[in-house]
């Protein structure tokens, strides 16, 4: 079980760097201080780059999920406004 | 106001800001910036505005486009010699961001339309070339109280000082009065080196921008002189306001804006 619940999703997965990180952003960007954000990305550059650019701002990343099929899932809890 | 993926792309380098972001983003494009004259600093400021985001920018200016401008003034081009600068310079943002609604003004600023022009504006641009129109800018930037970025070029020096209402000294605080005609020579007199309008017009389309983003320490008290010559810039600290600022201070004795006289110059 889970102790998260994802409160929105969004796929970055049509998208490269920079792309990613800013549509990860914007969808972030909707979510109240305290929800969940679930993103979907490809592995290799996102993996790298999104967890960490998102921890610099200050947001707790909560999992990283292989889906086993290239993807990667990245739970994100909003704390920074 | 959500944002379309092509915002989402041609802000991205904004977006990815942590000073800026989705929220300074929204600000910029729902931002209004008036820019005084659309010569060597207000054309770079303009550009630089439009690229950013800003939803609307005002640009003021009578005067028409000379082939003399084109060493500095880049929003115009050679094909533009004879149009109206606000025209031209429309016509170069539209081409480079739609988002932005251009309002142009095809006059002078004088005493009689000063305040009409600023009160829909949340920050000002004074890119103007001579002393009469920066005195009434600043008096009626702080009789409107709006923030503006004051800037000055000639050869290869430049200034720049902003003035938030309630923060720091007024440009009157600091320089009290228009020198006598003559004393200072223009920029059609003195020459300015074209790259100096660059440099010191983006620096105010930087000033502008974090005051509607709010981030960051503007030039509030504080003026930055640039000397190209020997690459130096300097932040030199001014006196806080002046209690008996004819304009800012407590007791203001200039209570009507006042048209200084133009000093007269044959040159283009």
């Amino acid at each position: 079980m889970a102790d998260y619940v994802i409160d929105e999703r969004v796929d970055i997965t049509d998208v490269v760097c920079p792309m990613t990180f800013v549509k990860a952003k914007v969808a972030m960007e909707e979510l109240e201080i305290g929800q969940v954000l679930a993103i979907t990305m490809n592995d290799g550059e996102p993996v790298q780059n999104v967890p960490r650019s998102f921890k610099e701002e200050g947001q707790q990343i909560l999992k990283l999920i292989d889906n086993e099929n290239g993807t990667y899932d990245l739970i994100v809890k909003k704390l920074e406004d | 106001m959500a944002f379309t993926s092509e915002q989402m792309e041609r802000y991205s380098r904004h977006i990815i800001l942590q000073e800026v972001g989705v929220k300074g983003q929204k600000k910029l494009l729902n931002s209004k910036v008036l820019i005084i004259g659309a010569g060597g600093l207000g054309a770079p400021a303009a550009m630089y505005l439009a690229a950013a985001g800003v939803g609307t920018i005002g640009i003021a200016d009578a005067d028409e486009v000379d082939l003399s401008n084109l060493q500095r003034q880049i929003i115009h081009a050679t094909k533009d010699v004879g149009k109206a600068k606000v025209k031209s310079a429309k016509e170069t943002i539209n081409e480079m961001n739609p988002d932005v609604t251009v309002n142009t003004y095809r006059t002078f600023v004088t005493s009689e339309n000063i305040m009409d022009l600023i009160k829909d504006y949340d920050f000002i641009i004074d890119g103007t070339d001579n002393f009469p129109a920066k005195f009434l800018i600043n008096d009626a930037c702080v009789m409107a109280k709006k923030p503006f970025s004051h800037a000055g070029i000639i050869r290869f020096q430049g200034q720049l000082m902003t003035y938030v209402p309630g923060e720091g000294p007024c440009y009157r605080c600091v320089f009290k009065n228009p020198p006598p005609k003559d004393a200072v020579p223009t920029c059609k007199q003195a020459g300015v080196i074209g790259a100096m309008g660059g440099v010191i017009g983006s620096l105010q389309a930087m000033e502008a921008i974090k005051y509607i983003v709010g981030v960051g320490d503007l030039l509030t008290g504080k003026l930055l002189t640039y000397d190209a010559l020997k690459m130096e810039f300097r932040t030199v600290k001014l006196p806080k306001k002046v209690k008996d600022c004819p304009i800012c201070g407590e007791h203001p004795t200039i209570t009507q804006l006042i048209d200084y006289e133009q000093i007269e110059c044959d040159g283009k």
